[in-house]
Order: C-alpha cells, then structure tokens, then sequence
C-alpha cells in the first residue's frame, strides 16, 4: 500500500459543550477510494467542513504528505489540495461553468480577469473529465449531476490531490450515479486520494477499496472493503445488531381506493393510469427527473394537472390524501416550530372545530404520537430542528397519520436518514398499510422498493414503462425498465 | 444567426433586447417631435440623466449581493449639505477638497448600513429605512432647518458640474466614466466576481471562499460613496441645498435598476442594462412635456414601469424554472 | 429560589413585551415629571391623535409581516383614497358616500398588492415598492399641486370626533380593532396559519393550507386599513394634499418591529404592537412638549428601527458558547 497522501489523528470538535467529533483519526492512501461509513450524528458533516476549513478543530493533527498543516479557511484548503463535492451542490447558478471552476483564482492579465484563458482551462479540464458540456454554459442550465461533476472539476482546476465526494449521489439517478463513478475512478487510476462518504452500501461495495467508519464521534474502525462484510459493516455503525431492515407485514390488498386515468401535466408527466388498492404499498421506481415526484404533487393537490382524472373511494375522499415530501427540510416540517405545533398543522380543523385553539389539545395529539412512532424528543414542546433527521422524519409522517388520510404518499421517505429511523418508518408504513389504507411510496432504493411494495410502477420521462408484481419486482428487471435501455 | 445569440447569456440576450426597446422608443418619439433627436437635445437629456445612471449603478452593486439601500437619496442629500456648508467656510477651496469630502462621507454613511448588514446580519430593508431618516435628520441639525442658497456658493463650485467639454457637460462625462469603470471592472475585476457569485450563492460562496457579507459592506461602502459625491453634483447643479433634496429620488434609482434587469434576488445585473434602465426613464421624462402630459404624471408612470418589468421577470423567471425541471 | 425556577422568571422579564412595558412607564414618569401639563387627561387624550392613524394600519401590517410579507405602499393608499374621498366630496356626496370611497379604494389597492404578489409571484418588497410609486404618482397625477377640501360637514366627526367623556372616536377604533387582531392572530386556527406561512410558506403549502389565499386576504386588510386611516386622517384635517402620510410608511413599519414583529416572519405578538404604538406616541408627544421639531424625531425613529433589529442580534453574537451549526 502506498503512503498516505492525508493522516488525521485524534481530531477533536465540540460546539457549545456538544461533542461533535470526540477522537477521529483517518488515512487517505493515494490512488484508493476510502468510503467513510457512519449513522447520521457520527460526525461526518462536522469532519468535512474541518477538512474545508470552515470549522477549526479543537484539538489532534491534520498532516498531508506527513507535513502538519492548518486549514483556516476554504482558500487554504484549496491551496493544500482538498477538493469538495458537496451533497448540496455549491454551484453559482448566476454564473458561466468556466468561472464556477475559477471562482476567486481567476487568470488575470494585468490585473483583470482573463476570460479568454479562463474559458480554454476549464474546456481543457472538462474535455478531461468528457463531462459533455462545454464551459461557456451558465450553470443554472445543468442537471444536478451535471453540477456534481462541475464541481469535481473545480477540485481537478487546483489540482487536488485529495477529493472528497459528500454523499455526492444522494439526489441522482443509477444511470448518473454510473457516469460520476466512472469519472472517480479514473481520477483513482491517476493517483489520487478519494473519500467517498455514502449511505448506500451498493454504492460503496462498487466504488470504495477501504473503509472507515464513524460512531458517535469516534473512529471505530479502518481496513480493506474486501477483509469485511456487510453486515459487519452495519453492526459496526450502528454498535448493536440489526436483525431485519425491512419489517414488511403481509398483506391482502382490498376494495379500490384510488383510480388514477391518463393524469398529465404538461412538461412533467403524461398519460399516467393506475390503480391504488386498500392495504396495498404500491412503489413508484424511475431515475430522477423521470417525473415522481411532480406525480407525487399533483396527486397531493399542490400542482393541478392539465388534464385527466383522478377518482377516490368516498370515504378516503373525506379522509384525504398526505404526502410526506422528498425534502423534510424545507417542505415537510416547519423546523422552528415546536412538535406539537407542527402536528397541529394538519390537524387544525380537528383540534379547533370552531376557529379556536387549545394548546393542551396540540400538546396532547403530539404526545399520542411522540409514543406511537416512539419519536426521540424531550417532549412535545422541543423544536423540530433540535431533532435528528431521522426523528424530523417521523414528525413528518405524524402530523399526517394523526389525520388518518385515505392515502399516504411518502416520496424517498428514508432519504439520508440512519438505519434505525429507516426500519422505524418502514414499520409505520406497513402497520397504516395493514389497517387498510393505500401507500404510495416513490423511493429511488431498490431494496427499499423491492421490500416493502406490493406491487411497483416503474416511470422513464414522465411516462408509466412497466408494472410488475411483489414477486417478479427484481432490482435488476426495474433497473432495466426504468433506464433507456 | 440564432447560434449567435445562443453564445449569449440570458442576461446578455435581456439587454439586447431591452435596448432595441429603448432605441425604439427613442425613435417614436423622434418621428412625433424631430427637435428630439437634436444634439442640443440629447445632450440634455445625458445631462438630466447623468445623477441617476451614477445612483443606479451605485444602488445595483447592493442589489447584487441581495440587499437595498433605501437611504441613498439621504445620504445623497446629506453629503450635498456638507458640500455646501463646507463651501461656505470655505469658498477658496476649490472643487477637488469637495469632491474628497462628500465620497468619504458618503463612503462613510454607506459603510455604516453595511456594518450593520454585515456583522449583526440585519434585515437590509429595515437598516436602511432607518438610516433613511437618520440622515435626513441629521442634515436638520447641520442646516438648523435653514438652506444654503446660491448666493452662499463659490463660482467654481456651481460651475463645476455645468462646465462643457466636446458639447457634454462635466457631469455627463463624469456618468459616462463611471458607467465605464462599472463595465469593465463588474467583467473584469476578480473583487466584483466575488459580489456576482455571493449574491448569486451566499452559501457557496462560503465554501469557495468568499465571505458574502464582506462583499456586501464593500457594496454598501461604494454605493454610499458615490451617493455622497452625487450630492455635491446635485447641489451644484441645482445651486441649493436644503433637508428635503432629491427627496424620494431613491425609488426612481431602484426602479432604474429594476427596469434595467437588476434581479433583486441578486447575482444579476450588467452595467448596460443598468444604464439603458436610466436611459428610459430619461426618455420618458424629457418627452412628457412634449406630449402635452403634466410633470405631476412621471412618478406614477415611473411606478407603472416598475411593475410592468417586475412582472416580465418574474414570468421569465418561471419559464426558466420550468424548463430547467424539464430538462434535469 | 431554584435555578430553573430564575430561569423562567428571567426569560419572563425579558420578554419583549414586559420590556416595551417598562420603557412605557419610565417615558410616562419622565414626561410627567418634565411637563406640568401632562397628567391632564384631555393632553393625555390629545397625545393619542399623533399615533392612532398609523396605529390602525400597523395591526394588520403585523400579521403580513408575521406572514413574511411586507407592504411599503401603505403611506400611499392612504395618499390615493384621501384623493379618492376628496374627489368624490367634492361632487357634493354626503359623508357616506365619502367614507365608503376611501375604504373601497384602500381595499382595492390591497387587493392589487396580493394579486401581485400572489398570481404575478413578485416578491412583495418589489411589488409593493413599484404600487407605493404607483399609487403616490396617482395621487400627484390626479391632483397635480391642488388641495381638495370640500369636505362634507359631518365628515369630521371620524378624525375629531369623542366617543364617550375624553375616548376619542379614534382611540376607540384602535383599541376595538387591537382586541379584535389580537384575538384573532393568538387565539384562532387562522392565526396558527399565518405564523406558519411566515415561518416556512412551503412547508405550509405542503401541510395542505391554502398559503396564497392568506396572503391575498392580508394584503387586502392591511389595504382596507389603510382606507380606514385615510378616512381618520382626512377626516381629522379636514384637507387632501398628494404628500398626505408622506413618510408614514417608515413609522408604521418601525411601530410593528418595534413590538417584536420578526422581520423575517413567523414571530410577533399584537400586544407588542400596541405597546410599540403607545411608547411611539409618547415619545412623539413627549418630544413635542419639548419644542423638538418633527424632522428630529425622525432621528429617534430611524436609530430605534434599528436598536430594535440590532439588540437582540447583538445579545445573539455576545452570548458564549453558542451552537453554531454542528
């Protein structure tokens, strides 16, 4: 094994008493992805931002090359070669690809910037990378993965001997997920050192050559991908066993619960019919941007459809349709508000017939559902944004459960959240499957898909490709029916 | 031809457009009125526009990195105060002690909102509405309520801005250098790349780097001080200065900006767009007379010409979004 | 006394509201003791006048910007309908007439705002930046430099008129119309909703509420309480020019964050608005005992804006330890 181009050792991190990273140490062998494994709250978010120079470290040693450094801001960390691809894409939309890559290292002749030599740098890098668009494009026109890969580009444009990818495929398709792997591993092949932080263990058995893995702040655990297995993997993140991921309760769908008849809306997704039945979790498969998730919204009532019918049984008419939406942080709760409140919010014309509220009435609903969902806080007073992810997660599903819908739509509903809050959204879902209502759960996971539905549409560009049953739903045959293959 | 114009960035494209726009209007009123199109004329019309294309360009570096200054008609008029007091102390002085005077004071009364907005992350709407007023106030207590007139200024201080060189006024030639230094500095310069990319991004530009509320204290610093410079324009053009100048005048700059194609979400604007913006609401302005139309009519056409480009943007703004979901 | 039990008792004095309430008391005394005339209950009724007009467009300017709107044009339709009332007065209609003329155009002029902002999706600074222009430059194209000032006789008695011994007609309104949103934002479902819009409009929309049909119906009362205002205004001098409320807008937005409305939305109390109202008044009035003159007391409101933003920032930046981000 080659040297390390990156050694961490005992890095330590609090913030205001709490201890973010207590004792992490972690080495970063030039020409081999490490995959940094680790439940939500392990510490890895933290790590990075050190790495980036956006938080100092209280205490340990960050050395590259086995020289000590200091990163004090995202400049130095440039300066060092680290480069960053975060989960979030930090892209200027507002801006030219060309200058995404250069931002504050402009070529400048006589002081000013050089667009001339700027643009060729960065077609150069891009032609290297056979990223498929050249750098004149502004980057508010790319695709999500077409903005991972800019900012590969911008680490490539410093010459970064350490590429650090944040959970870079949290939001892409397989088929673009395929595209950045081959992209990393060339970057390997040429020597350099890569982190790969990742949620999905398909992802990390294709691409990672060793792992590390985070607990509680701590470094538990470092060696070759191939010494180890999967499960070994899981028990060491989670420091207890886990002995079934997805608790499926058997099922007899029903009656007919939802008819959906060549639903469209123009732009987003066409001529799109299914049935929905009672006590049946049907899964909707497809890549990203295959048109989910604007089918999930029009569904819900957010968006209209421009044309086509939908038809609910009466009674789940009255009841309604709930969707728990992709993104928990800015659609699915209201993060400054308390647990109750925010459970109060579907449930007002309940909690307050007559226009009138009642704060022991809230408090008492949220408290029915803190136990039932056995939702982590301290009460129902405690600001959702002091909880986890995965415990904001289940706020979500509360305040809609605790409105007992006829239809519950849930899209990625355990999207980068940990592996314990997954099996407890999993459990919820079949237990409202099991007393008779519909589930519609869009998941971009194929063994989440694969485990939980009863039956499984898959959609290609905004159209309804296949439907298959329990049994035949394979990940390889949806794989194939939701890609242009 | 149109993979000529796809080189283009939308914004780009925005100010062709908008150009041809104001060319075509120009020229409408030329056919009606054929004085207008008189070099007398034009001259003029650079000239009544001149304060304005400095003020909007000052104001679209603060809209650029999302935030809005209310107060630069104040400050404008609080530095035109101290021109003029300064003046009268002492008239022997000379236009150069001026000029320095009102860009640092204004430069001063701009930082002073962008301290506010940097290190205590206050609303910007909200900061400079109340140093609106503060200075407005503050010109009360310098002036004791009173004005200085005409009479109280040294020549070369009125002269100054009305001096003619090559058929334009001093001012005017002042505006165009200004709007020159905007567009090649706002391409060229890497410190207005970090503004583009902080108001396009705050949180990006964090992680590359760039410390966005910084550049929005260096935007608020400039814009105040070439308000402040303005003021003494302004008061020497005019030969008064009084609490209550240009009173107002900052809605016809944010409009200017506004119809220019500033975005006030920020990250977008071009110094072009900014001055053909200007341009507009000069055209406008100088043509209504000849129309017959009361003067009493510009604010409310200036108002309806805000909400109709607002509204254009924010259509734009939607068939942009939506094909950008069509096409992820 | 227990830590915890301090604890609370701090946080309680610290509220925003018990502060306003003790700057309200030490303004009281101070006054009362510089001037003789003050304690007179007619001074006192007097004082009210100066702050009750903006007052009443500051109650539902609350809940907008609770909502995580604002509207900036509130000066100016209030300049609009008070050329509105006096246009239609000056064809001889009765007082009726003219009462409803000014609350029609202040609603139709809210009503404009919240289409604005609701189907022309324009953010509501900028819309209501464009319509202040517009509405203002409406009021200057119709009237130009004329003043209108046929008002019907009876017409007085809203802006000068005393309800009962020293209540004026106006304080009255106000304090009606205080009880009135203060029971409607803290104690109804709707209310609830407006905090939520204001907090997170697009968690709201994705809670099944109808997020642009609140925002349109608060546009269009604080239009229509803007109407109100003009009708007391116009009513009280007895005059339309098109500068009427010139400025107003400043103090009326400086009187709902003064009472602890978040100007990023979601937080606010009215009972703070109304406090923030009375202290404004009183400094107003206090100031004015003292011969300060007006253009001054814009110092006063433009550095209290600005405290009032900056102290908790402040306190926020100095406090140790805090979590920043983990």
């Amino acid at each position: 094994m080659s040297p390390p181009v990156l050694t961490l050792t005992d890095i330590r991190k609090s913030f205001g008493g709490v201890r973010a990273l207590e004792r992490v140490s972690l080495e970063l062998p030039a020409g081999c992805v490490t995959a940094l494994i680790g439940e939500n709250g392990a510490g890895k978010s933290t790590l990075v931002k050190i790495l980036t120079g956006i938080h100092q470290p209280d205490g340990g040693e960050i050395r590259i090359r086995g020289t000590p450094v200091r990163i004090a801001d995202p400049l130095a960390a440039r300066a060092l070669g680290l480069g960053v691809v975060h989960q979030e894409c930090q892209v200027f939309d507002n801006l030219s690809v060309a200058e995404n890559l250069f931002i504050r290292a402009q070529p400048t002749s006589r002081g000013l910037v050089d667009w001339r030599t700027m643009r060729q740098q960065a077609d150069a890098v891009l032609r290297d990378l056979d990223a498929g668009f050249d750098a004149g494009t502004p980057a508010g026109r790319l695709s999500i993965a077409q903005k991972h890969v800019v900012q590969i580009a911008r680490a490539l444009t410093h010459d970064s001997q350490v590429l650090i990818l944040d959970e870079p495929t949290a939001s892409l398709s397989q088929r673009e997920c395929a595209e950045l792997f081959r992209i990393v591993r060339k970057l390997r092949d040429a020597g350099r050192a890569i982190l790969f932080i990742s949620h999905k263990f398909e992802e990390i058995d294709a691409l990672a050559d060793r792992y590390a893995v985070f607990r509680d702040g701590v470094s538990v655990s470092a060696g070759a991908l191939a010494d180890t297995t999967r499960d070994e993997l899981i028990r060491l993140m989670v420091g207890r066993p886990v002995e079934q991921l997805f608790p499926k309760l058997e099922t007899t769908p029903g009656a007919e619960l939802l008819r959906v008849e060549s639903l469209s809306r123009a732009g987003e997704f066409e001529d799109i019919s299914f049935t929905l039945r009672r006590g049946e979790i049907l899964g909707v498969y497809g890549l990203v941007g295959a048109g989910r998730t604007e089918l999930a919204q029009t569904l819900f009532g957010v968006t209209r459809p421009t044309s086509g019918s939908m038809h609910l049984a009466p009674d789940a008419a009255a009841a309604g349709i709930a969707l728990v939406p992709e993104d928990r942080q800015s659609q699915g709760g209201i993060l400054d508000f308390s647990l109750a409140a925010n459970v109060a919010l579907t449930n007002l014309a309940r909690l307050a017939p007559r226009g009138w509220c009642s704060g022991a009435r809230e408090r008492a609903l949220a408290a029915e559902w803190i136990d039932r969902l056995s939702i982590r806080a301290h009460g129902p007073g405690q600001v959702v944004r002091s909880l986890s992810g995965g415990n904001q997660q289940k706020v979500v599903i509360a305040k809609w459960l605790a409105r007992a819908p006829g239809v519950l739509i849930l899209d990625e509903p355990t999207k980068g959240i940990d592996v314990g809050a997954k099996a407890a959204v999993h459990r919820v879902t079949s237990e409202f499957a099991q007393a008779g209502g519909g589930v519609i759960m869009i998941s971009s996971e194929l063994p989440e898909i694969v485990g939980m539905s009863d039956r499984v549409l898959v959609m290609r560009r905004g159209r309804l490709r296949a439907e298959f049953t329990r049994q035949a739903a394979t990940g390889d045959a949806l794989l194939r029916a939701a890609s242009d293959a | 031809m149109i993979r000529f114009f796809a080189r283009f960035s939308d914004a780009t494209r925005r100010d062709l457009a908008f150009g041809g726009l104001t060319l075509l209007l120009f020229v409408a009123v030329t056919v009606a009125f054929p004085g207008f199109a008189s070099p007398r004329n034009v001259a003029g019309l650079l000239d009544d526009t001149a304060i304005l294309i400095m003020l909007a360009l000052a104001q679209m570096l603060v809209i650029l990195v999302r935030g809005i200054d209310l107060s630069i008609a104040a400050n404008l008029a609080l530095c035109g105060m101290l021109a003029a007091l300064f003046n009268r102390a002492f008239p022997g002085a000379g236009v150069l002690p001026v000029l320095a005077l009102t860009l640092v004071a204004g430069g001063l009364l701009g930082a002073f909102n962008g301290i506010l907005v940097w290190k205590l992350r206050l609303p910007p709407i909200v900061v400079t509405l109340g140093t609106m007023s503060i200075y407005r106030g503050v010109i009360f207590l310098l002036s004791k309520g009173a004005w200085v007139n005409e009479n109280e200024m040294s020549r070369d201080f009125t002269s100054f801005p009305r001096t003619g060189v090559a058929g334009l006024t001093l001012l005017t030639w002042l505006a165009l250098l200004v709007f020159v230094g905007f567009m090649i500095a706002l391409r060229r310069s890497r410190l207005a790349r970090d503004l583009y990319a902080a108001g396009g991004n705050p949180h990006a530009a964090e992680y590359s780097g760039i410390d966005a509320g910084r550049a929005q204290f260096i935007a608020y610093t400039i814009c105040g001080a070439l308000a402040g410079m303005c003021g003494y324009l302004w008061v020497a053009r005019f030969a008064v200065a009084y609490t209550d100048i240009a009173l107002g005048f900052e809605l016809s700059v944010i409009a200017a900006c506004l119809i220019g194609g500033v975005s006030i979400a920020g990250g977008t604007g071009s110094a072009v767009g900014v001055l053909l913006g200007c341009l507009f609401i000069g055209i406008i302005r100088s043509s209504l007379p000849l129309v017959g139309i009361s003067a009493f009519w510009q604010m409310f056409i200036n108002g309806a010409v805000i909400l109709i480009a607002v509204l254009v943007s924010a259509r734009e703004r939607d068939r942009q979004g939506q094909t950008l979901e069509a096409r992820a | 006394m227990s830590g915890a039990t301090g604890t609370v008792l701090l946080a309680r004095l610290l509220r925003w509201e018990t502060m306003l309430a003790v700057v309200f008391i030490c303004e009281f005394v101070l006054f009362a003791s510089i001037s003789p005339y003050f304690l007179d209950v007619y001074t006192l009724s007097d004082a009210t006048f100066n702050f009750t007009e903006r007052a009443i467009v500051a109650l539902p300017l609350a809940l907008l910007i609770i909502a995580g709107e604002i509207d900036i044009s509130v000066a100016a339709i209030i300049a609009l309908s008070s050329v509105t009332m006096g246009l239609v007065a000056s064809t001889g209609s009765g007082t009726g007439a003219v009462v409803a003329a000014g609350l029609g155009t202040g609603l139709l002029a809210g009503m404009v705002n919240g289409v604005l902002v609701t189907l022309g999706r324009v953010p509501s600074i900028v819309a209501t930046i464009g319509t202040m222009t517009l509405f203002r430059g409406a009021a200057y194209a119709v009237l130009g430099d004329r003043v209108l000032k046929d008002y019907p006789p009876a017409f007085a008695a809203f802006g000068q008129g005393y309800l009962a011994g020293p209540l004026s007609n106006e304080l009255a309104l106000f304090l009606l119309f205080a009880l009135l949103f203060g029971v409607f934002l803290h104690y109804t479902r709707w209310g609830r909703v407006i905090f939520a819009v204001g907090a997170n409009p697009m968690a709201s929309r994705f809670a099944g509420l109808a997020v642009n049909r609140y925002r349109f119906a608060l546009f269009a009362t604080t239009g229509f309480f803007s109407g109100l205002a003009a009708v007391l205004l116009t009513s009280r001098l007895g005059s339309t020019r098109p500068s009427i409320a010139q400025g107003w807008e400043l103090e009326i937005i400086s009187m709902v964050i003064l009472g602890g409305v978040s100007v990023w939305g979601g937080k606010g109390s009215i009972l703070g608005v109304v406090l923030a109202a009375l202290v404004f008044g009183l400094i107003t009035f206090g100031l004015g005992l003292m011969n300060v003159p007006g253009i001054v007391m814009s110092i006063f409101v433009g550095m209290l804006l600005i405290l009032v933003v900056a102290v908790p920032a402040l306190v926020e930046r100095l406090r140790p330890g805090r979590v920043k981000g983990a």
